[in-house]
C-alpha cells in the first residue's frame, strides 16, 4: 500500500506516456523525441526541487517565476560586463539564493503567511528584473553557457544535455538530503506538525529560512538553465511557471498541508507535464487541449491521492 | 408501587459484525425506570457501536430492543429520538449561532400564522432549565457564550423537550471541573427522581462509583459482566475491563530522593502561572493538581522555554534562567505534551521518525540504525504496532503515548515534565505507564507530573503542590494529602491549608 502510493506518479508517468506512444505519431516515441522531454523538463523540475522543500516544510513559494528572470538578467548583465561565463554563472545562482534568503527572512521575523510574502516578491522581484535591463532584453555575448540545454550534437555520447544531468544529480542530492540528513528530517517533522517540532528543540525558524534559501537556490539554477535556452537576459519570461512548478510538486504527491512529498515524485510531476504537452503538440492537437488535459491530471491526481489517504 | 412487567428499555441478544470483525456478539442490556446503568469498557469494546445501534444510527444484524416491552427499531436517529430514546454526545451537537431557546426548541418552534411566538418559547425554555435546577442559563444568549457544562445542560434540556423515556449519556464529565460535575451530578438524580431510565457511559470508574445503580462492561464486543455498583469493588470492574488482573495499579517502591535538580522561585509567565515556586529532586515525582486553566501546562511550557518567563529565578541542573527547548533538551529535560495530536507527536510521520527526531544524529543518518532503536524501544515499553515503520496515527492513543514517552528516554532526560500522561487512554496502558514512572523515579529521574486525575497523583507522587488561578501551593508530602483537600485547594478554598 505504502510503497504502490510512493510509486503511483511514476506509474501515472508510464500510463501517460504510453497513452501518446499508442495514440500519437511514431516521432513521439523516438529517442531523440524523449531527449526533447527531458531538456524541456529540466528548467520546472530544477525549480521543483525547492518548491519539494517548501511545500514538504508546510509552505508556498510564489516567487520562483520572478526569481528565474532575475536570475537571466542579472547573467546576462554580468557577461555583458565582461565576467566569464563561470562567474556570470554564480552570480545567477546567488542572485537566487538572496532571493530565497528575503523571503525567509520575512516569513520567519515578520510571521507574515508565506503565500502572502512571496505573492508580494513575486511583483517585487518581477519590477526589479524590470528595472535592471530598462524594461528590455539583455543581449550577452555567446558562451558555453547557452549549450547547457542545446541539443546535442547527433552520435554523443553524454546522451543528455549538462543541464539535464545538472537536475538529475542536483535531484539526487536533494532526495538524499531530505531522507539521511538531520535538517531534511526536521524539514519533514516541521510540515508534519510545527508543534512537534518546537518540542523536539528543532530550530524552526533557522530551518525555515534555510529551505527558503535553498527554494531561491534553486530556483537561481533553473534560472540559469532558462537563460542557456533564451540566450539573453528577459525580465519578461516564465510568467506564471511558479504554478507549474507547484503542479510538478503536486502531482508528485506533495501536500499543501505539509509534511508530504517527494524529490523523485515532483521530477517525475514535471515529467508528466512535459510528456503531456509534448504528445499533445506531436498530434496536432491545440494549446487550450493541452491545458484541459493538464489541468485534469492535476485535479485527478490530488483527488486520487486523498481517497487512498481514507 | 407496582413493579412494572418490563425494563423501561431493553436489548437482547444484540450482534453487529462489520465485514470479518465482530463489533457486538450477543448483547444484553437492560435498564429499568428510575435506575442509572453505567456502560464501561475500554475505546474498541463495543460502546460506541453499542451506542449507534441504540440511537438507530446502525440497525443490529440480529437481536431485538425494547422500550416499555414494545419493540423497538428505529432506522435513524430521528426515529428513535421519536420513540423516545436521546442521547447526549461527547461532542455536543449544538449551533453555536443560535440561542438558547432556539437551540432547545430547534425543528419544533412555536409558532402563530407562520410567525415565532419568542416570549412564549423563552417562558417554556426557561421553565425547562428551572426545572434542571439551571434558571441561571438565560435563554437569550447565544450558545458559543456559554461554558461546556450549560451547553451540556441545555442539550439535556432539549432531549426532555421531546418526552424522552431513555436518556443515554456518553462520556458526559471527560472536560467538566469537579465543581461542575457535581452539579451535573444533581441534574442527573434529578432526571432518576423524574422516572428516566438513564445509561451512561464513561471510563471513570470513580464516578461511576457515585452516580450508577448497576453496571454492564464490554469486552471485545461481548458482555464480560454486570452487576450491582454497590456491591463490587473497583478492581473487580477493572479485572472485567481489561480481562486479567492488574496487581497495585498504583505502584510506588521505596525510594530516597537526591539532590535538588530544578529549582523556581516566583517564576512567573505571560499571563499565567503568577507565580510558582518549587524544587524537585532526582528520584522523585512531584505532582501537580488543580483545575483546568490553573495554568499548569503553561507552567511547564515556561520552564522548558517554549513561553515567556516574566520574572522569577529558574536553575536546572547548574544552569540559571531561561533557555530554549533545544538548550533544555540539551541539559537533559523533555516536556510531554497534554495534546498527543496537534503537539505531542509529529501524526504523519512514522513510529521511528517521532522516536527518534530530538536526537537526530549529525551527518549521514542510516535509516537503519534509527529503526534498530526504534525497535529497541518498542520492546522495552510493550508498544503495541507492526513496527517502526508505522505511522503514528494508525496507533492507539495509549501506544502513541508510549512512543511519546520513549522519546524522552531515547533523549536520556533525566528531568521529564508529563502533562497528563495518561488522560484519554486504556486502562491497560495507563497501568504500563504508572510502572515505568515508579521505574524512572526509582533510576534517579526527577519528575514532575500535572494530573487532574487525583486518584493517580495520590497513587504515584511522592509530593503533591496545587496549582490555583495561576499560583502554585506549597508541595506536600502525599500522605498529608487526600482527594478532599486537593480539591479544597484547587478551588481556592483552603489557599493556606
Amino acid at each position: 500500500m505504502n510503497h504502490l502510493s510512493r510509486f503511483a506518479p511514476l506509474l501515472g508517468l508510464f500510463a501517460v506516456y504510453g497513452l501518446f506512444a499508442i495514440l500519437g505519431p511514431d516521432s513521439f516515441s523516438s529517442g531523440r523525441n524523449l531527449e526533447t522531454i527531458a531538456r524541456q523538463t529540466a528548467i520546472v523540475g530544477t525549480a521543483a526541487l525547492g518548491m519539494t522543500l517548501v511545500i514538504i516544510a508546510g509552505g508556498i513559494d510564489l516567487s520562483v517565476g520572478s526569481i528565474i528572470a532575475l536570475t537571466t538578467v542579472t547573467i546576462a548583465a554580468s557577461l555583458q560586463a565582461g565576467l566569464s561565463p563561470l562567474t556570470a554563472a554564480l552570480i545567477g545562482i546567488l542572485t537566487g539564493a538572496l532571493c530565497g534568503f528575503v523571503n525567509g527572512l520575512i516569513i520567519t521575523r515578520f510571521r507574515v503567511v508565506p503565500f502572502i510574502v512571496t505573492l508580494g516578491t513575486l511583483l517585487l522581484l518581477r519590477g526589479i528584473a524590470k528595472g535592471l535591463a530598462g524594461e528590455q532584453k539583455i543581449d550577452a555575448p555567446l558562451t558555453y553557457l547557452i549549450d547547457l540545454l542545446a541539443a546535442l550534437p547527433r552520435g554523443a555520447w553524454w546522451i543528455f544535455p549538462p543541464g539535464v544531468w545538472l537536475l538529475i544529480i542536483l535531484a539526487l542530492l536533494t532526495g538524499g538530503f531530505l531522507a539521511y540528513t538531520r535538517p531534511g528530517k526536521h524539514i519533514v517533522a516541521i510540515g508534519s506538525n510545527e508543534n512537534t517540532a518546537r518540542l523536539c528543540g528543532i530550530r524552526v525558524e533557522a530551518t525555515k529560512l534555510l529551505v527558503y534559501a535553498l527554494a531561491g537556490t534553486s530556483a537561481g539554477i533553473a534560472g540559469l538553465l532558462q537563460f542557456s535556452r533564451l540566450t539573453v537576459g528577459d525580465p519578461t519570461v516564465a510568467v506564471g511557471l511558479e504554478l507549474d512548478v507547484i503542479a510538478a510538486v503536486v502531482i508528485g504527491g506533495g501536500s499543501l498541508s505539509g509534511g508530504e512529498g517527494s524529490v523523485l515524485g515532483s521530477v517525475v510531476g514535471a515529467l508528466i507535464m512535459t510528456v503531456i504537452r509534448s504528445g499533445c503538440s506531436q498530434m496536432g492537437l491545440p494549446n487550450w487541449v493541452q491545458e484541459i488535459v493538464t489541468g485534469i491530471i492535476i485535479v485527478v491526481a490530488v483527488a486520487v491521492d486523498r481517497l487512498r489517504h481514507r | 408501587m407496582s413493579i412494572p412487567k418490563h425494563p423501561r428499555f431493553a436489548m437482547r441478544g444484540i450482534r453487529k459484525t462489520f465485514g470479518a470483525t465482530i463489533a457486538l456478539d450477543n448483547v444484553d442490556f437492560a435498564v429499568s425506570a428510575g435506575k442509572i446503568h453505567a456502560l464501561i469498557g475500554e475505546n474498541g469494546a463495543g460502546k460506541s457501536t453499542l451506542m449507534k445501534v441504540l440511537s438507530g444510527a446502525l440497525q443490529p444484524d440480529a437481536g431485538e430492543m425494547t422500550v416499555d416491552g414494545s419493540p423497538f427499531a428505529p432506522a435513524n436517529p430521528l426515529q428513535a429520538r421519536q420513540q423516545g430514546v436521546a442521547m447526549i454526545y461527547q461532542e455536543l451537537s449544538l449551533a453555536p449561532h443560535l440561542t438558547v431557546a432556539e437551540n432547545v426548541l430547534l425543528g419544533m418552534e412555536i409558532t402563530r400564522r407562520g410567525l415565532l411566538q419568542k416570549s412564549d418559547m423563552h417562558a417554556l425554555v426557561q421553565n425547562a432549565l428551572t426545572e434542571l435546577d439551571h434558571a441561571d442559563i438565560d435563554p437569550h444568549v447565544r450558545v458559543s457564550s456559554l461554558t461546556i457544562a450549560e451547553r451540556q445542560i441545555v442539550e439535556i434540556a432539549r432531549a426532555l423537550s421531546v418526552q424522552c423515556r431513555v436518556l443515554v449519556l456518553d462520556e458526559p464529565t471527560s472536560s467538566l471541573t469537579r465543581a461542575d460535575v457535581n452539579r451535573l451530578f444533581r441534574v442527573i438524580q434529578r432526571l432518576k427522581a423524574r422516572n428516566l431510565a438513564i445509561v451512561y457511559i464513561s471510563h471513570f470508574l470513580e464516578e461511576i462509583k457515585e452516580i450508577a445503580d448497576r453496571f454492564t462492561v464490554l469486552r471485545d464486543g461481548k458482555k464480560a459482566g454486570s452487576g450491582l455498583v454497590a456491591q463490587t469493588p473497583i478492581s473487580d470492574i477493572v479485572h472485567l475491563m481489561v480481562g486479567r488482573k492488574i496487581d497495585d495499579f498504583f505502584p510506588r517502591s521505596n525510594r530516597t530522593p537526591g539532590e535538588p535538580l530544578l529549582n523556581l522561585k516566583d517564576l512567573a509567565g505571560d499571563p499565567v502561572p503568577h507565580s510558582a515556586s518549587l524544587v524537585l529532586h532526582r528520584g522523585e515525582v512531584l505532582g501537580i493538581g488543580g483545575l483546568i486553566g490553573a495554568g499548569r501546562t503553561e507552567l511547564l511550557r515556561a520552564i522548558f522555554g517554549l513561553d515567556p518567563i516574566c520574572k522569577g529565578n529558574i536553575t536546572f541542573a547548574h544552569n540559571t534562567g531561561r533557555a530554549t527547548p533545544a538548550q533544555r533538551l540539551a541539559q537533559g529535560m523533555g516536556l510531554l505534551s497534554e495534546d498527543r495530536k496537534d503537539e505531542g507527536l509529529a501524526q504523519s510521520m512514522s513510529l521511528a521518525d517521532n522516536l527518534t527526531l530530538s536526537r537526530l544524529p549529525r551527518g549521514i543518518i542510516s535509516p537503519k540504525k534509527l529503526r534498530a532503536s526504534a525497535r529497541q524501544w518498542i520492546s522495552r515499553l510493550d508498544i503495541r504496532t507492526s513496527g517502526p515503520a508505522q505511522f503514528i496515527a494508525d496507533l492507539s492513543g495509549g501506544n502513541q503515548q508510549k512512543v511519546a514517552l520513549a522519546r524522552l528516554l531515547h533523549h536520556d532526560v533525566d528531568c521529564l515534565l508529563l502533562d497528563e500522561p495518561t488522560r484519554g487512554i486504556d486502562i491497560a496502558s495507563k497501568a504500563d505507564i504508572y510502572h515505568l514512572i515508579d521505574q524512572l523515579a526509582t533510576q534517579g529521574k526527577a519528575i514532575l507530573l500535572v494530573s487532574s486525575y487525583l486518584p493517580e497523583l495520590l497513587g504515584i507522587c511522592d509530593r503533591i503542590a496545587v496549582m490555583y488561578r495561576g499560583r502554585l501551593g506549597p508541595a506536600r508530602p502525599v500522605d498529608k494529602c487526600s482527594e478532599h483537600s486537593l480539591m479544597l485547594e484547587a478551588t481556592g478554598q483552603e489557599a493556606a491549608l
